[in-house]
Parts: C-alpha cells; structure tokens; sequence
C-alpha cells in the first residue's frame, strides 16, 4: 500500500506540474494547409523492411503532399482500434489500416465516421462499408516467380521456406512459391515456426533445412532477417518478399519480390478526392506493376535463369501461366 | 523413419545444443543471484540491452570480442543497479525484475529504432570452433565439438559454477546468505557485499546470454530474446538450483526445439499440426519435472530482502 | 526533523528523477518533454473518454491482479495470467457460439461463467502439479503460458476461424463476429465505458470477501502462513493449494471474457502471439497487484493508476509521434524507481539514524501480509 501511495504522489506531482505549464498540447496534430491529412496504424516498426516498411515507403512515394501520422507497433488489436478510431475523431482525412487482423474492429468503427476513408489491407473484400476500401497483394504471383527461379538455381532441387504463423500473405506468397518451385522439378519443404519475432528460431529452421540439404531458401515476416543470416553465412541463395531484402545478404539475395502499394493507393486516393470514399477492393500485381521482382545486381544469376524469371512474369501477366492459388 | 536416421539425429543434437546455449548462459546466471537469496525477474531485459549493446559495437566498429566485451559489461552495470534497488534499498524483488525487463525491453527497442532502424546484418559472427581431434570423430564430433565459442564457454562454466559453489569461500558464503542470512550475519559475512557479488555476477551471465544471441545471429531486432529470459528463470526451478540441473533443462529444451523443428522440416509433423507441436518443449519440461522431482527445498531467504536488526 | 521533511522529499524527489529520465528520452528522440508529460496525464485522465478508455484498460488488469493477490495469500505465485486469460476467452467464445441466441441477461452471464470456468482449468493443472507432483509453479506457469498461446492459434486459425477468413483466403486467426446478445452493454453514453469494468470491480470485491469473511479463505491465508501448522490444524493443504490457483486463474479468465465481449470488432482476434490479445494484461497485473500490496480492494486503484499510466503512453505515442518502445521504456522506469522510492526513505532514515549513533530497532517483517515476500519487508 505504501508503493501505491507513492505511485498517488508520483502522478498527482506530474499532473500539477503539466497543468501548471502552459496550454493544453491537444490531441493529434490538425491537418494542415492542402496537404492531406493521412494516418497509418501498423502492427510492427516502420523501417522493419518487411510489412510495415512497404506502407510506409508508399505513402512517401506518392505524387502528392501528405501529412501523415504514424502509429506503428500495435500488433495488440484493441490498440490498433483505438488508435484508428482516435485519428477518426481527430478528423484525419483518409487512416490506412494496415493490418489484416484489424478488420474486425474496423467494421465497428468505419460506420461511425461516415466522412473518413479508411483503406484497409491486406483484405480482398470492403466487408460491405462504403467507406472502406481494400487492398491485398496478389503475394502468389511473385512467389511462383520466385519459385520457378529457386527451382531452376538449385542444383540439389531442395528448397528450404521459413515461415511465421500461417497466416495472411505468408501463406499466399509461400503457396505461390511452392507451386512454381514444383512446377520446375524441386521439392520444397515448409516450416511455420509459430512465431512471427523468434530470430533464433528462425535461424534454427534455416539451418535444419540446410542440413536437409536444401541449397535455396526463402521465407517472410520479421524474423526473416535471422535466417537470412543464416543464408549469408553459408552462402545460399535466397529470395525475398515484401520489400527489397537485398541489404540482408547482399551476396546472397538473389531478387524480393516488392511490393508497391502506391500503384494502388494513387487510384484509392483519386476517387477519394472525387468523393467517393470507399466501397472497392484493389489488388497489387506483377500486370499493374504493383508487384514488381527486383533482382539483386550483387548476385551472380546466370542470363538464363535470369530470362526464365522474366518469361514466367511475363506468363502471369498476360494470362498464361497460372499459380494455381 | 527418416528422423532415425543417424546424420539427421546428430544434425539435430548439434541445432540442440545451439538452441540451448542462451538459456544456459542466463539460467547459470540466476542460479548464483537465486543462491544468495535474490530473484531476478528482469534478465530478460538486462539480455535485450547487452544483446542491443553488443550488436551495436560490432556494427560499428566490426570487433566480435569488443562485442562481447560491452555485452558483458551491460549486465555488469545492469547488476549493479539492481543490487542497489534490491539490496541496499531493499526493494520488492519481483516487481523490480520485471521494471527492468520493461525498461530493457523498451529502451533497447528505442535505441534500435533510434539508431539503426532497419535492421543490418553483422559483417562478423561467432564462427563455428572445431575442437582438434574430438571434433574429427564421426557423427559424435559434428554433434558436440563443432560449436562457437560460447557454447564451449556455458558448458565449460557448469562444471565452474558448481566448483564456484561448493569450493570457494565466496560460493560458500552466497549459499550461507541464501539460507539464512541471520546466522550469516552473526558470523560476520557481509551479506550486503556477499549479495551484491552474486547479483553483479549473475547479471553478467545475463549479459553474455544477450550477447551470445547476438553474435551467433548477426542480427538484431526489437523483442529479441522472447520471453527467453523468464523460461531461464523457470529453468532454475527445473534444475534444483543446481548448474547441472539447470544445464539438464536447458539441453532438454533446445533440444525439444530442435526435434519439433527438425520433424517439422522433414514433413512429418504436417502444417494442420504445426501448432500442436509448437507445444511441445513447454509440455515436455513440464512432464520431465513430474517425472525427476522429489522434493527440493529452494533457498530459504529467496525473495526476503535482508535487514539487520 | 530534517529527516522527517527528507522521507516526505523523496518519493517527490523519485517521482521526478524518474521523469526526467523519461524527459532525456523524449529529448533525444527530438520530442518536447513538457507536450510528452502533458500528453501522458491528459492521455489517461484528461476527458471523460479517456476516463472510460483507461478504465477499460485498468480491467483485465485488476481481474488478473485481484487473483493473483488471492494466490499469493496462499503462498503461490501466478505468472500465468497470460494463458489462463486465453482459456478463459476460448471457452468463453465457444460458450457464445453454443446459444447465440440466448437474451443477454442470459448470454452474458454464461460468457462469464465460460471465462471463470475456463481460466479456471488453466490455473488448476499448474495447483495440481504443484500440490501432487512438487512441480515449481513458477515454472509450470510460465510454461502454462507458452501451451497457451499454441493452442489458442491452432484453435483461432482451425475449428474456430471465421468462415469468412477462409473465404477471403488470409487465415488471420480470429474467430466470426459473436453474437450481440454477448456484447457488454456501454453504460456511460458516449464513451467506450462497458459493463465489464464493473464486474471487474465487484470481482475484486468479491476476492476480498473471499479471503477474509469464508472459511475458505481463511483456509488458504492459513496455508499461505504456514503450511505445517495448518496441516496440524486439520487444513487439507493439497486442496488449497490447488484452490488457490484455480480461483487466481479463474478471474483472469473472466478478464478473457470481458476482453473478447467488450472488444470493438465483437470477435476473439490475435496476430499470433498472446500480446495480441491480452495487451500483455496477464503480465502488467502482476505489477498491478503489486503496487496495492497485494490486497484485492487496493488493486482496484492501483490498476486504475497503472492502466492510466499505459493508457497515457500510448497517447504520448500518438501526440509525440514518437516509437511506441519509448512509452514502454518509460513505464519500466516508473516501476522501478516508485518501487525504490519507499525504500529509499527508509534508507536515507537508516543512514540518518547510524550517523546520530542511536540503532533503531526494526523488527523483521513477519509473514504477516505477504507470505511470498515479493513485495518490500515492513521496516
């Protein structure tokens, strides 16, 4: 009971202490001039080079002035709500939800703000709210390419994929990437460690998978870094997804396939500005270029392989190969 | 099955015995500080800020053993700072531990973003160190004798713990205080400097955990160790409070780990399982426990700040 | 005299070290201190809206913490609150899949069972396991905790996943939104202040009643005593142990409930990870539990005050734009230096006291309010 009085003491001081200097600071800053007010809630870091990153990098790349808030690590849900539904009240203009599993909340809380776009992925339906729109990353596409490509580098055909908990698009790049790994005679073996943060986990599967013999790998999520690491360290070929992961491994990387939300968030943000405020679902792909595989020049792929990635792209776009996802 | 199969058994024992090393390093260290009556809740924390440290010195100036020299320095200060809250000005314990596993949590994360912000791989690790002659013997020596360093160090340190322990007047006096720091008192051991020593040592345990992630890994990210920290404490439970035990339960963890990892590359444990089997180290220590205990006695000041009346 | 003005100066003195430790931080991320601590205590007291979001805050924290204080009183100690708070949530889910159309006089209350029900189980096995096998609870909690967050993903992403989830082919691991006959009524207009945080108070309420007017309860504060005199006095102390841990993680497991069922998206949902869930909440209880001295009706405002101060950094992380892992480093300082402050006061009274050559006589503490001993010695 003591420790608690002292707690008491402790914030009463800072109260008076606050409300004796100046002026209430306010809540979120109000938009300013034309630039649009925009907010991003994410689940993990901003410059974690994986999920978050790609959103953020986005919206930097856009053609236009925004002024945009962040707030990032809130894999805790309820946190995530209440932060999209603060920007909301604080009147930002268009709050990217970035985070599938904030879905749920989000339809509680768009209805409420019937002046706010809130573009949510990665989801490929807008649950029926008009002011909601989607976006999700056809993650198959280039993970086929990357695939086939694997397939081909890989003189033992055994690849080795590292994955987090199966969920999201994780599970649709990795599908992708199996089905164009077996496509070019490999056999892949994948593992969901179960976490989406354990590093040495991480580490531990690459190594188990090259004791397997794999001689190619790939994987996704934040934990990737450790086995990439892993992959530098015993010089493997590695293909990467969700944002360029060259600087990983930078002998090793082989290409990531990229994603480039603002192909898409120009069109979300065109039609918000004529008014309409949601209501469509967007995919990004290798056809609208917001998927794009960015080859690492430090790595010394071979032309041939190196056409066959752009053959298969090629393929996907124009219809004729299929993923089979 | 495949998993019989020799090479995968030893390739298994050898990810095992990686995998264990930081719950050994850490689990040694709390083992000494719990001895002398002091339970540390917070060496998860301490590890992320040594871990942080430590990938930050190689970062910059690309020197693993100036590395691990900061690592250890960091739990160095680090157990300092809690011996003086616990210690000096007696201080709940628990609620200690735990205020500094958020600070570390929360500042190495800040200092990461701060600093580095997208995560850069170590030019240099921890290579592996194949100990001449063992290392050559088959099967055996790739399971045992070809690891880095630190492992060869936590092992090392079992045995030098418990002579640490048992043969020294500064292990015998950390037992006294642990048990009863009256009677230590009366017979003129300090204990304020006896507990000091045992936290200051057993935090840089903590630290060398931290930086042993680090090092082997290469790479560094917010959250790092995972809640490895408190599964250490709970090792010392496991173990007796003995550094064999503690080294028993850290060896059945990793390699707990390393089984389900390895099943699960080999495709017999299927991904509709992969969950499931997650479970397993947690469930298997526990059922390990049922199994071996008969009934310990912990430290009998453990928690009970001392003061002398 | 001076002595007397220092013991009244340093928790003021603590309380500002601490803050300003927290102020070098914002400094050197290029944030304002005086905005930060305005944001912070304007983010959890400022409005009758932040009242209600930190209160919602504040109520798993003070279920978690009201049981871990029934556990401690017996001698045991519960970090298991993580995973007990998932069962409870689980079973409570299943419970309102199973009558989604019950009336909500009826459906809320069988939520709440489920909850109690099922954080129940989960605090059992560890009793169990101690009591009859010698297994450290310490241990078999921790563990508890990591089996836990396994089977809530193989649940929440298997036999309970929402149909839509599949559909749309992202497989987050959340179940269908439940019924709104389970829904916790708001019952402050205009806020997001739900029903649950008067459960949590009458629960912790309760917990004292427990403790101090039954006999069961004075059968577990016995045990937490001493367990050789209340074998002799006839005290079945197996049970109790057992008890003790059932009942800790029964009201964590309501807090599972009242997560779930006062959520906005009305659906168990997670990234993965139990944090994604609980907020942390079986863990930030302890130190809840803590800070009110390990006595259920003290909880009541110190998880208020603890969940306030939470409740404010993320406010701050908001105002500031600042990383969230600042406000969590912030919190770990707090803890540790209010937790320091009392002590130092006796420390600078000690030092005080030796100087003038007089000793003062300071009994050991007794085992008489904390039978653990995880909070600090009354000296």
């Amino acid at each position: 009971m003591k420790t608690l009085l002292k707690l008491l003491t402790a914030l009463l001081t800072l109260s008076l202490f606050a409300a004796a200097c100046g002026s209430d600071g306010g809540d979120t800053a109000a938009p300013s001039g034309d630039a649009l007010s925009m907010a991003i809630v994410a689940p993990s870091a901003s410059d974690d080079l994986a999920f978050t990153q790609s959103m953020v990098d986005a919206i930097a790349a856009l053609d236009r002035d925004v002024d945009l808030q962040v707030t990032d690590g809130t894999f805790v849900v309820e946190e995530a709500a209440a932060a999209v539904r603060g920007y909301a009240e604080a009147g930002v203009s268009v709050i990217v939800v970035h985070g599938t599993q904030f879905g749920g909340s989000l339809a509680e809380i768009a209805p409420d703000f019937p002046n706010t776009s809130f573009l949510w992925g990665t989801a490929t339906d807008t649950q029926g709210l008009a002011n909601v729109f989607a976006y999700y990353p056809a993650a198959d596409e280039g993970g086929y390419v990357n695939g086939v490509m694997a397939a081909a580098l890989s003189a033992a055909k055994s690849i080795g994929v590292v994955g987090p908990v199966e969920a999201g698009d994780a599970v649709a790049y990795i599908d992708g990437f199996a089905a164009g790994a077996e496509a070019g005679g490999a056999e892949v073996s994948i593992v969901y460690t179960g976490s989406f943060g354990d590093v040495a986990l991480a580490q531990e599967t690459a190594e188990g998978h090259l004791a397997n013999g794999a001689d190619v790998m790939t994987g996704s999520a934040q934990m990737v870094a450790g086995a990439v690491t892993v992959a530098a360290q015993n010089g493997v070929a590695w293909f990467g997804t969700q944002a360029n992961q060259t600087d990983f491994g930078p002998s090793v990387v082989v290409a990531s396939q990229v994603y480039h939300w603002e192909v898409v968030l120009e069109e979300m943000l065109a039609l918000y500005d004529a008014g309409t405020l949601g209501g469509t679902a967007y995919e990004i792909t290798l056809e609208n270029g917001g998927l794009e595989i960015e080859f690492n020049d430090g790595f010394d792929l071979s032309d041939d392989i190196r056409t066959l990635g752009e053959e298969t792209i090629a393929g996907i776009i124009d219809g004729s190969i299929s993923t089979g996802q | 099955m495949e998993f019989f199969e020799l090479s995968v058994l030893v390739a298994t024992i050898a990810s095992g015995i990686r995998l264990s090393t930081p719950y050994l390093l850490a689990g040694l260290g709390e083992t000494i500080g719990q001895r002398s009556g002091v339970l540390n809740l917070g060496v998860d924390g301490v590890m992320m800020l040594s871990a942080w440290f430590a990938y930050w010195t190689v970062l910059e100036h690309n020197n693993i053993w100036l590395g691990m020299l900061v690592g250890l320095l960091v739990g160095l200060v680090m157990g300092l700072i809690y011996a003086f809250i616990t210690v000096t000005l007696g201080a709940a314990q628990g609620i200690s531990g735990i205020g500094i596993f958020l600070f570390g949590l929360g500042f190495s994360d800040l200092m990461f973003q701060t600093k580095v912000g997208t995560p850069r791989p170590l030019r240099s690790t921890l290579g592996e160190i194949d100990i001449p002659l063992l290392a050559d013997i088959p099967k055996v020596g790739e399971a045992l004798f070809q690891h880095h360093i630190l492992t060869y160090a936590a092992f090392a340190f079992v045995p030098a713990v418990a002579w640490f322990l048992h043969k020294t007047t500064l292990g015998l006096n950390i037992r006294a205080v642990g048990e009863n720091p009256q009677a230590a008192d009366s017979l003129g051991i300090s204990v304020v400097r006896t507990r000091y020593l045992a936290i200051l040592i057993g935090n840089t345990f903590a630290g060398l955990a931290g930086a042993a992630l680090v090092l082997r890994g290469g790479i560094f990210q917010p959250n790092l160790t995972q809640g490895l920290g408190f599964i250490a404490v709970a090792l010392v439970y496991f173990g007796a409070w003995r550094p064999t035990g503690v080294m028993a339960g850290a060896i059945l963890y990793g390699l707990v780990q390393a089984s389900v990892l390895k099943l699960k590359i080999l495709q017999v444990i299927p991904r509709s399982a992969s969950d499931i089997a997650s479970m397993a180290p947690a469930i298997i220590t526990i059922v390990a426990l049922v199994i071996i205990a008969g009934r310990v006695k912990a430290p009998a000041a453990l928690t009970k700040p001392f003061s002398r009346h | 005299m001076l002595k007397k003005l220092a013991g009244a100066f340093v928790p003021l003195l603590a309380a500002l070290v601490a803050f300003a430790l927290g102020a070098i931080m914002l400094l050197a991320v290029g944030a304002d201190p005086i905005e930060g601590f305005r944001a912070l205590i304007s983010g959890a007291f400022g409005s009758s809206d932040r009242l209600a979001v930190t209160a919602v805050r504040a109520t798993p924290l003070l279920l978690v913490g009201a049981g871990i204080t029934i556990a401690f009183r017996a001698s045991v100690v519960n970090i298991g609150g993580e995973g007990q708070i998932v069962s409870g949530a689980l079973l409570a889910v299943i419970a309102a899949q199973a009558f989604p159309d019950a009336p909500p006089v009826v459906l809320i209350p069988l939520t709440c069972l489920a909850g109690l029900v099922g954080g129940g189980i989960w605090g059992a096995i560890p009793g169990a396991l101690k009591a009859y096998a010698s297994v450290n609870e310490i241990l078999s909690t921790i563990m508890m905790n990591l089996i836990a967050i396994q089977l809530m993903n193989y649940l929440l992403r298997g036999p309970l996943i929402d149909p839509l989830e599949i559909e749309a082919g992202t497989r987050i691991p959340q179940t269908e939104r439940l019924s709104d006959n389970a829904a916790l009524p708001i019952i402050w207009n205009g806020t997001r202040l739900h029903l649950g945080v008067l459960i949590a108070i009458l629960a912790a309420v309760m917990a004292w009643v427990i403790l101090w007017r039954t006999p069961l309860g004075f059968r577990l504060r016995a045990v937490g005593h001493s367990p050789d005199a209340a074998r002799a006095a006839g005290i079945p102390v197996k049970r109790s142990i057992v008890t003790a841990l059932a009942l800790s993680g029964s009201l964590s497991g309501l807090a599972g409930t009242i997560l779930v069922f006062g959520s906005e998206s009305q659906r168990m949902v997670t990234d993965g990870s139990s944090a994604g869930f609980t907020g942390s909440a079986g863990f930030n209880g302890i130190v809840a539990a803590l800070f009110g001295g390990l006595h259920p009706l003290w909880t009541i405002p110190s998880s208020y005050l603890f969940g306030g101060l939470l409740t404010g950094a993320t406010h701050l992380q908001r105002v500031l734009q600042v990383p969230a892992a600042l406000a969590v480093a912030l919190n770990g300082i707090i803890v540790v230096f209010v937790v320091s402050s009392g002590r130092a006061r006796v420390w600078i009274e000690r030092i005080g006291n030796a100087r003038s050559q007089v000793s003062t006589a300071t009994p050991e503490a007794g085992h008489s309010e904390d039978p653990a001993n995880l909070t600090e010695a009354q000296s």
